[in-house]
């Protein structure tokens, strides 16, 4: 009970502490205040961007949200919001919209995402099309065998639902449908490749620059749109000139060119830093 | 002789044990009236029946499904295992230290039981991913360690000290002469245990396993790593289950607010507050009936 007590008012002077730094650290010269807001993939890549960018520019404060690129063009449209960050183009219709109240977005892309498939390395399997993938994560295939492997039972795994990689993975290559209810949900990537590492017959996917940091101990194979085509690697430069199918742009939308201070964060995300920090976070650089 | 003091002091020290009193009564009373509001709407739309189901299914493009039955069967499988692991070694290592062990063993064996209970459970839970689920997997020859089991097996560890030790105390307290009296009529000192000892102390163990299981069925963070977390309806110790509490730790971040399924994960919640209510009033039933008989 006393260790209870103890802690808990640890944790309330803690939690107080820290309101009072947050107090002080607001006073003093004017700020000038960024907000970006949108995909849950791009808030760590974000957020990581902002914290860089502000140790040079202490008269800028960057604050990042997600809640979704959905969420991040309806602010930018209704003006809540200086930069969305996105990890899929406007629709024609939220351009419309935007252009009916004034508002021109423009596009800039910031960085690549891709996503490798990753399996044990004592699996023989080494390449699959996009709907051998669907099928495993739906439930149709249950058994190595029918993707040209053994005769062994399929461990799928997966992120959270929250993962915005989740619903990428959900809308690409699950062409939308539901993924089965046998697959194993993992609450972290690190998660997914450990298992990976330790189960022989599990499959899982993983940003690219998780799934070459695991190194050795995962296999990453080769990805086919279609049955026929040639399979693919997600290497920095497939995943570049498109040929890898996982992979998609992300994106930055201002209201017309940027200027000021969100022209300088953009033109830090693009710069040598900001990049070399895409590839630090497992994502792919523009150039 | 007291100093004498003021009615106005003696009142104020008066309200302040009140208050201080009754924090708990309001905190829990907040939490419940905060729970529903959160969770009321639900209710018009889409509607309680859709919480009865079995598939949840938050995240889709096809039709968000809220069906709770395989989160509440994985709490249930996952603490059933638990229990089933941490009674026999709790109550048997509460009656070691309590009535067998010499001063020395219980000294050198009371800090690492106490140690065990304050390890943090995302240790615990790295731990299990780690080194326990692939013993199970080896031990069993399954295709992966993520199962109910491993979930069972780390969380029963958790409430191993808990059990032990509220045991324990059980033991202690029961009256010298009841012990006496047995030795003195000729029982030997196993006899005297479990005839006179563990049944005089019985309420009290009782107590300390539901609280045991409180712990079980509340722990998040090391359940979430280990059981796999595949919302399926089962009752299979090596299939793959997602427990109340993993789920609400695992999509409570990023939910959209006000959303059904936001909404949906206040339910879960009220489910996972009721059970331990239930539990705590089971046993505090227990508790009286044997202490009655007593």
């Amino acid at each position: 009970m006393r260790n209870v007590t103890t802690r808990t008012l640890t944790a309330i002077s803690i939690g107080l502490l820290g309101m009072l730094a947050a107090c002080s650290g607001k006073k003093g010269n004017e700020v000038t205040v960024v907000t970006v807001k949108g995909s849950d993939t791009m808030v760590h890549l974000v957020s990581m961007w902002a914290e860089a960018f502000m140790k040079n520019h202490r008269d800028v404060e960057i604050s990042t949200t997600g809640g979704g690129s959905g969420t991040g063009i309806a602010a930018l449209i209704n003006g809540t919001t200086d930069i969305c960050a996105s990890s899929r183009d406007i629709k024609d219709t939220e351009r419309a919209q935007a252009e009916q109240k004034g508002i021109t977005p423009v596009e800039t892309m910031v960085a690549r995402d891709g996503i490798a498939i990753v399996v044990n390395p004592k699996n023989p399997v080494q390449e699959l099309f996009l709907d051998q993938l669907r099928k495993m994560y739906t439930g149709v295939y249950t058994r190595w065998s029918q993707v040209g492997g053994p005769n062994e039972p399929i461990t799928a795994l997966s992120r959270e639902s929250s993962s915005g990689t989740y619903v990428f993975f959900q809308e690409h290559v699950l062409n939308k449908e539901d993924f089965a209810q046998t697959v194993r949900l993992m609450p972290a990537t690190s998660a997914i490749i450990q298992s990976v590492v330790l189960d022989r017959w599990s499959i899982g996917y993983v940003g690219i620059g998780y799934a070459h940091e695991a190194g050795p101990q995962v296999k990453i194979l080769g990805v086919k749109a279609t049955e026929a085509g040639a399979a693919v690697m997600p290497t920095e430069a497939a995943v570049h000139s498109g040929e890898y199918s996982i992979a998609r742009p992300l994106f930055f939308y201002t209201n017309g060119d940027p200027t000021g201070a969100v022209k300088q964060f953009v033109d830090f995300c693009l710069g040598p830093d900001g990049q070399r920090i895409v590839r630090e976070t497992g994502y792919v650089p523009v150039q | 002789m007291p100093r004498p003091r003021t009615k106005w002091t003696e009142r104020c020290v008066e309200v302040t044990l009140v208050v201080a009193a009754s924090t708990s009564i309001i905190l829990v009373g907040l939490i419940f009236l905060f729970l529903f509001r959160e969770a009321a709407p639900f209710v018009q739309h889409p509607g309680l029946s859709s919480l009865m189901g079995d598939r949840w299914i938050p995240v889709s493009f096809q039709k968000e499904q809220f069906g709770i039955y395989p989160l509440v069967t994985g709490s249930i499988l996952v603490t059933a295992i638990a229990t089933v692991v941490a009674v026999p070694f709790g109550v048997i290592g509460a009656v070691y230290l309590s009535e067998v062990a010499r001063p020395a063993e219980t000294e050198t064996l009371k800090p690492f039981i106490e140690l065990l209970a304050g390890i943090p459970s995302v240790v615990i839970g790295f731990f299990g991913l780690v080194v326990l689920a692939p013993f199970v997997k080896a031990a069993f020859g399954l295709e992966t360690g993520l199962n109910a089991f491993t979930g069972g097996l780390l969380l029963g560890l958790m409430a191993i000290p808990t059990i032990m030790s509220v045991s324990e105390d059980a033991l202690r307290s029961v009256p010298a002469s009841y012990k006496q009296a047995s030795l003195a009529l000729g029982g030997n000192q196993i006899q005297t245990i479990w005839r006179i000892t563990v049944p005089a102390a019985l309420p009290g163990i009782v107590a300390a396993v539901m609280l045991g299981m409180g712990r079980v069925i509340g722990e998040t963070m090391a359940v979430m790593m280990v059981t796999g977390d595949a919302a399926q309806t089962t009752f299979k110790p090596f299939e793959s289950v997602r427990t109340m509490t993993a789920t609400i730790a695992a999509e409570m971040g990023e939910v959209p607010f006000g959303s059904d399924h936001y909404r949906a994960l206040f339910w879960v919640g009220i489910i996972l507050l009721v059970a331990t209510f239930l539990l705590n009033i089971v046993a505090q039933r227990v508790l009286k009936r044997y202490s009655v008989r007593q």
